[in-house]
């Protein structure tokens, strides 16, 4: 990079609920996190300008480092050689567009149109309506309905290639009537994407070509038993990230600011989705340490996973968005999609499941509360739980090894539509599991985030946590881009916060009983002996930064990472946690039934785990 | 955080309302700008093809279709009423005359020669807008529609469901924490729009549905109640769909909940007035909120909005919104600027708000919103 050497520099990340803003600079010759600040995003009344969070966070780091960041008018970011004011550099990501909701089309409700749903979900989006040539509404009734609901984005399908053409084009004729205005208004095109016949491309486009931004992919279902949904979901998640996410209001004054003075020109650095930036962050370690990742970002609309794994000895990047999971925008569908049993199940006292809805639905309709009492912080850690088992289990779906390559699909299970097709994501083969976002990176203690990623990815083997200090993911990816050597200094050092191993046995055995033992070699060079009890969990003291030889001797069945029943010898690693034994079995990892049990059980694992005040053990009574 | 926002819920004495109202498909606009309109008052309509009904006349008949031309007795365009004869055959000596009747009223489409089908089409289905507010037309949209100005009464809810409604208030409750319980539901409410105060349960929604009443505005409801009443769990707050027979506007949000006092005793000084109500709530980016509208006219004299959207400082007016102190009112009696541990061991900005009785307590500042004086 040409000019001056840059010192000092502004992030942001405008997430859907809330904007976090950091000021990193150089000192004694390290790039440093200085301080952070956070404010509400403001997409809604009064302050429809995502702007006013910037101004707003970056304001909070002013009054707490007591310089000045924002310009003389109080109405942009300082950039420039004003060593009392400002700084270098301003970068910011965004995902305050919020989740993604789509309607989707399709001939025949349950045939092309399922695939376009599947097609949509795959992609993370919300699917809020299937209209199709048979679902038995009249015309103008598809076309309210599409009014109505506003989506985000429409994805038309509909007749096998060399099938009809008649009914994609009335479908057309509906989008087209409607003419659906987006959430942000003005000034933009919705995006429609048309996946079907490709003998009714000419017509498709005659009729929506003028009034959306159309994009024409290969037919999701080719034929009969056939389905092709990758090429969809991809324009599907592309279009999301660059087109719907950049409508969010005040987004193009954002996009003015991000930039720095080079040789007295301004250069704008372009405005990075957030789950672009997260993975360009997450590649990054994968490379630099040859080793299988995986990372989640856990927001308030939607929460993103990212992997890499190894295919053919190559390895793979995978990134999935699920814009219907989140903390608050999305918290309803997290409750709709796990079901409140599953929620319940997490939550270790009793609880009164009318009290619960209540307590979501708030949440969901007043986004940026936080938990004040313990018993809502465990509710809404419970939560998080089936958010993130969700969205792992959305990833594994997608996560395979090439992508947009079809599906085959008998006629027989074109009636019993299912998903099939091997993942790439190993539980036991994942080295390192990273999570952020505010239910990970600000939970008061450190073993909660390690708690709540155990429980939901459920790794297997020796797996080493981690999780992002303080939220800042997004911004690091976006820094990535112009200042990689910043960015992976403060990764390392600031962001990265090292929990510990998590060391966990696959396989079946009998409360009580040895699963595995453990010898460990400390690093002062003594030698201790674990065991891993089945149904019980423990953490073993090991320091940050700290790394001790093991031998792993899985009981008969039992497999740790070298095959059942095979011994291990490995590394294991400290952390702010520790190392966790987990000896609660996998595949398959179950709750006791009896709720009595249950949270006994639950009580048992969070105290070998630190993760509450005792007070906790006599909420509910 | 430093900074606490409303989610913008408006509780205006008296504001401009303007409504867009378009119809679903190309028609005919009926009124002209300038004009003045009431609630009902049709501002566009058009009609849609009717459904088609095919008829194998060759088949009936038992003729080969190339025959059938000469036995119709209708030709393409004719109106058609229930049962009217379309064709009959010559018969045997003119005997035993097989006859095509007509299943329903609308008119002839057309016949195929090659298949013998003839299509029917039922008449044309009407599709109106309303005005939707009584007001005045400020722009039309030509074939599609027209922008309605009001002077009125406008509350803006946090949830709700069902579509636009009408009626009459009805303030059934005495005070903002009463609940609206079964017992203040008589045949006086029905076509009205009740007013309630902290709380509706379903067996309450129900009995008022079926004594007819149009709508409720009441501060909370509980999350189970809605599932039961809708039949279904919401997943993302996209309502307004809903034909349940009744719209339902939450001013507080789920569970028991005291009506903000302001917005009770606005809404009680409305009543008897008509007011035009829509449930409809979409929680994302670009939120809409449900809505109540009351027309004024010009005589009624509007106080100027009292609040400075965003500004949280000592003595501001404040409702908590999460627990432990869920949904209760007071002032700001303290902003301390430095970081407060909280019971979760997070530390956060807090402020000391001080409630309706004397009592004081410390909450987070991202857990109170403004509210209006």
């Amino acid at each position: 990079m040409a000019g001056k050497e840059i010192t000092r520099i502004l992030a942001t990340d405008c997430g859907s609920t809330t904007t976090k803003a950091i000021l990193i600079e150089k000192r004694a010759g390290e790039y440093r996190l200085i301080r952070r600040g956070e404010a509400p995003t403001t997409v809604e009344a009064p302050a429809e300008d995502v702007t006013k969070g910037v101004l707003n966070a970056v304001g909070e780091i002013e009054d707490l480092e007591g310089r000045e960041f924002l310009d003389a008018s109080r109405e942009g970011i300082a950039v420039g050689d004003d060593l009392s004011r400002g700084v270098d550099i301003f970068v910011s990501t965004s995902s305050a567009g919020g989740g993604l909701q789509m309607t989707v089309a399709g001939v025949v409700k349950s045939m092309t149109g399922e695939s376009a749903q599947r097609a949509a979900l795959g992609a993370g989006a919300i699917v809020m309506d299937v209209v199709a040539s048979n679902d038995g509404r009249l015309f103008h009734e598809k076309v309210a309905d599409i009014r109505r609901l506003r989506p985000d984005m429409i994805l038309l399908s509909g007749g096998i290639d060399g099938g009809t053409i008649d009914h994609v084009v009335e479908l057309a004729e509906v989008i087209r009537a409607a003419d659906p205005k987006p959430r942000f208004g003005v000034g933009y095109k919705l995006p429609v994407i048309y996946a079907g016949n490709r003998d009714a491309t000419g017509e498709v486009e005659h009729e929506l070509g003028g009034m959306s931004a159309l994009k024409v992919v290969p037919n999701i279902r080719p034929v009969l038993e056939r389905e092709n949904l990758g090429p969809a979901r991809d324009t599907i998640h592309e279009l999301f990230m660059e087109h719907v996410m950049a409508q969010a209001p005040g987004y193009g004054k954002l996009m003015q600011w991000a930039g720095h003075w080079v040789d007295g020109r301004w250069e704008n650095v372009p405005i990075m989705p957030t789950p672009g930036a997260v993975g360009k962050l997450i590649e990054m370690v994968a490379r630099a340490e040859g080793i299988h990742v995986m990372g989640v970002d856990i927001g308030g609309a939607t929460t993103d996973v990212f992997s890499v794994f190894d295919s053919q000895g190559q390895p793979v990047f995978n990134r999935t968005v699920s814009a219907n999971l989140g903390m608050s925008y999305s918290i309803s569908n997290v409750l709709a999609s796990a079901g409140m049993e599953n929620v319940m199940r997490w939550v270790p006292f009793r609880m009164d499941e009318a009290d619960l809805r209540n307590r979501i639905r708030n949440k969901m309709i007043r986004p940026t509360t936080i938990p004040q009492t313990l018993e809502e912080l465990i509710v809404e850690q419970a939560i998080s739980r089936e958010a993130l088992r969700l969205a792992l289990v959305q990833h594994r779906e997608l996560a395979v090894g090439l992508k947009g390559v079809a599906q085959e699909r008998t006629i027989g299970d074109a009636f019993e539509q299912t998903q099939t097709g091997a993942t790439l994501v190993d539980m036991m083969k994942l080295d390192l599991l990273i999570g952020s976002g505010g239910v990970l990176s600000h939970a008061p203690r450190r073993c909660q985030a390690a708690l709540m990623m155990i429980d939901s990815f459920l790794p297997e083997g020796i797996t080493m946590l981690a999780v992002d200090s303080i939220f800042m993911m997004p911004q690091l990816g976006v820094l990535s881009k112009e200042l990689p050597e910043a960015a992976a200094e403060v990764f390392d050092k600031d962001c990265l916060i090292r929990l510990g191993s998590c060391v966990a046995p696959s396989g079946q055995s009998k409360d009580g009983q040895t699963t595995a033992t453990m010898q460990m070699e400390a690093p002062d060079g003594r030698t201790r002996e674990f065991r891993i009890v089945y149904g019980r969990m423990e953490v073993i003291p090991l320091g940050v930064g700290e790394k001790a030889r093991v031998t792993i001797r899985p009981a008969k069945g039992i497999d740790v990472g070298a095959g059942p029943g095979r011994q291990l010898e490995s590394v294991v690693e400290g952390g702010v946690v520790g190392v966790v034994l987990d000896g609660r079995g996998r595949q398959p990892f179950g709750l006791p039934a009896g709720d009595a049990e249950r949270i006994r059980k639950l009580q048992e694992w969070a105290m070998a785990m630190t993760a509450y005040p005792e007070k906790f053990l006599s909420l509910g009574r | 955080m430093a900074f606490a926002y409303t989610p913008g819920l408006r509780v205006a004495d008296v504001t401009t309302v303007r409504k867009e109202r378009r119809l679903p498909l190309k028609g005919r606009v009926l009124v002209r700008e300038g004009a003045d309109v009431d609630a009902e008052t049709v501002v566009a309509r058009t009609e849609l093809p009717g459904n088609v009904k095919m008829l194998n006349i060759a088949n009936i008949l038992g003729v080969p279709p190339d025959d059938i031309p000469e036995l119709l007795l209708k030709k393409e365009g004719d109106p058609l009423s229930e049962n009217e004869t379309i064709a009959q055959s010559r018969g045997l000596f003119g005997l035993f005359r097989n006859t095509v009747r007509s299943p329903i009223e609308g008119s002839f489409e057309s016949f195929n020669k090659v298949t013998g089908q003839a299509v029917l089409r039922e008449p044309p289905i009407p599709v109106t807008i309303d005005a939707y507010v009584k007001g005045r037309v400020v722009e039309v949209i030509p074939d599609e529609g027209v922008v309605v100005e009001t002077r009125a009464t406008f509350v803006q809810g946090i949830f709700g469901i069902g579509g636009e409604v009408r009626g009459f208030l009805k303030t059934v409750v005495k005070s903002p924490d009463q609940e609206l319980t079964s017992d203040l539901i008589d045949a006086s409410c029905s076509g009205r729009i009740l007013v309630g105060g902290s709380f509706v349960t379903v067996a309450t929604l129900r009995k008022a549905v079926s004594a007819g009443v149009k709508g409720m505005v009441v501060g909370g409801f509980d999350d189970r109640d809605l599932k039961d009443f809708l039949g279904y769990d919401l997943g993302v707050a996209i309502t307004g769909h809903e034909n349940k027979g009744i719209t339902l506007v939450l001013t507080e949000g789920f569970g028991r909940m005291n009506m903000a006092r302001a917005t009770f005793d606005l809404l009680r000084s409305r009543e008897g007035m008509l007011a035009s109500i829509n449930g409809a709530t979409q929680i994302r980016a670009g939120v809409i909120r449900p809505e109540v509208v009351i027309p004024v006219g010009d005589e009624v004299q509007g106080k100027p909005p009292s609040r400075e959207q965003g500004a949280l400082v000592t003595g501001s007016p404040v409702r908590v919104i999460r627990a432990p102190y869920f949904g209760r009112l007071g002032r700001v009696s303290a902003l301390p600027p430095e970081l407060q541990q909280l019971e979760t061991e997070a530390h956060v900005r807090v402020l000391e708000v001080e409630f309706g009785d004397g009592s004081r307590a410390v909450v987070p500042r991202a857990n109170v919103e403004l509210i209006e004086e």
